[in-house]
């Protein structure tokens, strides 16, 4: 398919632990801990797709996976149609050149030593993509006007500005090698609501004049909502649901989706009060047993459930979802 | 209004810093009656946290101050108090929950030996009896097995659990008002859900009030009775929660709002509040939001606004409320 920018297949990272010398003089199996398990998702030129879900299911793994900063333990990650894991050193570099990441914590993501000027240049001289010193400066020129900052903001360093203005300049940097997919990493979690906002904002009008692909990883449901075209819900390591956002928001299928939404405080107090719909607490991604991942909290659950890890099967309407019991 | 448990009046906190004084908190007074729950909201850096230990008297002195005003508790000043009618005070009149569980219980000691020190000294019971109500006050917060878990140390507890416990400390001495300091913004969202219905559950049964500091609005709207909302070191706007969400009088407040993306809307671009927080070390003149405010006007850059009535009950710091009176 011509219009799929990234895709990834059965994707898979699984982190051996190193136990305890007892553990080991003991002769016990290693623990695996299951970050991502054999997820599927393709990302489409142009849209943004949402990945959401709690702390700890592996929505910040996937994001290295894609880009390669972490070597996947099994599966395919297709970047327009080639294997990325396949890709020779100089070939990787040329693809992160079309994938770009900005991180949550704009403060350990910026170098405190080198001014703006550096953070955004750099990037063009390892890419070869401005040659003389007035050619980078005016195309950083053009770059901080891109993201809302001025002429002034060129020569000082990151502590001189606020937490948004930083997330204005890590945005700035990804944009700095014309990428064509842009991955947040919790852009927005560590910013004040007005402040991310602003971000929020930024991040819509440059998919707008620059045409760029978003893979979006929050936390947040409302800020999901907000950005993306697509969702995609992870737990533990799976995809449980993934379809339109206006359609999974609206009209939740998995169990999981929805005990996620009914636990979402909304700004009215007209809603219904936020409340827990699943037993216990978010299960282990160490040497998870065999079945789905939401055993034993979920309110569905039967038989099948324990042995039969649910596969992600179409449902229309550009929907899927892995439930036993729909 | 129930009879009133807190009131803080005119209170203000200075830090003298090496660059200069820096007031983090001016002015402010509120009111909180028996049973009532009042959640105090604002973004980093506004103040809250600094309003909610200066009542504890944990204002660390150098180089914090409190400069003006009176702390009200049922019906003595704490500022006058001595220390050791502070220590008489804290835990057992007023209790506090702090943000990050990890770093507010001592990791070295066991999840009953932290309870059980607070029991022991302030109620004088016994180290047999203390324990058995460790035991009680865990199962209270829903803590699975509290017997089994009464000799485990803090990390072997998840995020959830470990706000539990604290939870369960703060409650030891049966406080009759609860201070919560962003308790769930560390915890993911299911989890917060089960954390606030367990403070709602427990502020009931206890009869306790409760003062809820929070930058989600959206935690507010379901957990308080009223609503103040602070902006660089001032209380802009003090209503019940309905009159918060339903009519905001203050720009700020309108602007917050607007800026929340929505779960069951999808607009293409928010409506955020331009620029970003004053510096605190040098604010502007008059307004502090005058800066960032769409209607700003002449005497918003020269006078500060004073908190007043706008609709019964309402009170809202805003010149744009002048005009009318």
């Amino acid at each position: 398919m011509t219009d799929t920018l990234l895709e990834a297949k059965a994707l898979t990272k699984h982190f051996t632990l190193h136990g305890d010398i007892y553990a080991k003089l003991a002769g016990e199996k290693r623990q695996v801990l299951k970050a991502v398990d054999g997820i599927d998702f393709e990302i489409r030129r142009g849209e943004t797709l949402g990945l959401v879900g709690e702390s700890g299911c592996g929505k910040s793994t996937t994001a290295r996976l894609v880009t390669r900063l972490v070597e996947p333990t099994s599966g395919a990650v297709r970047l327009k149609g080639e294997d990325l894991l396949a890709f020779s050193p100089t070939q990787l570099k040329q693809a992160r050149k079309a994938i770009q990441l900005v991180f949550q914590d704009p403060y350990s993501s910026l170098n405190p030593r080198k001014t703006i000027m550096h953070i955004l240049s750099r990037p063009m001289e390892i890419h070869g993509l401005a040659q003389s010193w007035s050619e980078k400066r005016s195309r950083v020129l053009d770059l901080l006007q891109r993201v809302g900052l001025g002429i002034e903001h060129i020569d000082r360093y990151p502590h001189e500005f606020s937490g948004g203005q930083r997330q204005r300049i890590a945005i700035a940097r990804a944009l700095s090698v014309d990428p064509e997919l842009v991955i947040g990493d919790e852009p927005v979690s560590a910013l004040d609501v007005s402040i991310q906002a602003q971000i929020l904002n930024l991040f819509r009008r440059l998919q707008e004049e620059l045409g760029l692909t978003y893979l979006f990883i929050a936390h947040d449901l409302s800020v999901i909502r907000h950005i993306s075209d697509r969702v995609a819900v992870m737990y533990v390591g799976k995809i449980v649901e993934t379809g339109p956002a206006g359609l999974l928001f609206e009209e939740p299928l998995h169990p999981y989706t929805k005990a996620l939404l009914a636990a979402v405080p909304e700004a009215d107090p007209d809603k219904p009060r936020p409340r827990l719909t699943l037993k216990g607490e978010v299960s282990t991604p160490i040497d998870p047993p065999p079945g789905c991942r939401l055993c034993g909290r979920c309110p569905r659950e039967t038989a099948i459930c324990a042995e039969v890890a649910p596969p992600l099967v179409d449902v229309g309407a550009g929907r899927q979802v892995a439930c036993h019991n729909l | 209004m129930a009879e009133t448990v807190l009131e803080l009046d005119d209170l203000t906190v200075r830090f003298h810093l090496r660059r200069g004084d820096l007031t983090a908190v001016d002015g402010v007074s509120f009111a909180i009656g028996r049973s009532e729950t009042f959640g105090l909201v604002g973004e980093s850096g506004s103040g809250k946290s600094v309003t909610a230990r200066a009542i504890m008297r944990l204002i660390p002195d150098p180089p914090g101050e409190i400069a003006r005003g009176r702390v009200l508790f049922e019906g003595g000043n704490v500022l006058d108090k001595s220390d050791a009618e502070m220590r008489a005070l804290r835990g057992r009149r007023i209790a506090m929950v702090f943000q990050e569980p990890m770093s507010a219980l001592n990791p070295v000691f066991t999840v009953c030996d932290q309870i059980s020190d607070a029991l022991r000294t302030n109620l004088g019971l016994g180290k047999q009896e203390a324990r058995e109500r460790v035991v009680e006050l865990l199962s209270l917060v829903g803590i699975p097995s509290p017997r089994r878990r009464l000799d485990s140390y803090v990390h072997e507890f998840s995020g959830g659990m470990r706000q539990r416990v604290m939870l369960a400390m703060a409650l030891s001495c049966s406080p009759s008002f609860l201070i919560a300091d962003e308790p769930t913004t560390a915890l993911d969202v299911t989890i917060q859900a089960t954390i606030l219905e367990l403070i709602t559950s427990m502020i009931e049964r206890f009869g306790m009030s409760l003062l809820f500091i929070t930058h989600n609005l959206g935690v507010v709207a379901h957990s308080c009775d009223k609503v103040g909302v602070m902006y660089a070191s001032h209380i802009v706007e003090l209503a019940s929660k309905r009159a918060i969400f339903a009519s905001p009088q203050h720009p700020y407040t309108r602007g917050l709002l607007a800026s929340i993306p929505r779960l069951d809307a999808s607009a293409s671009y928010l409506t955020p509040i331009a620029g970003s927080v004053c510096n605190m070390m040098s604010p502007p003149t008059g307004c502090k939001f005058h800066p960032r405010c769409t209607h700003a006007m002449d005497v918003c850059r020269s006078e500060v606004p004073r908190l007043k009535e706008v609709a019964p009950g309402h009170l809202a710091a805003c010149h744009l409320h002048d005009r009318g009176s």
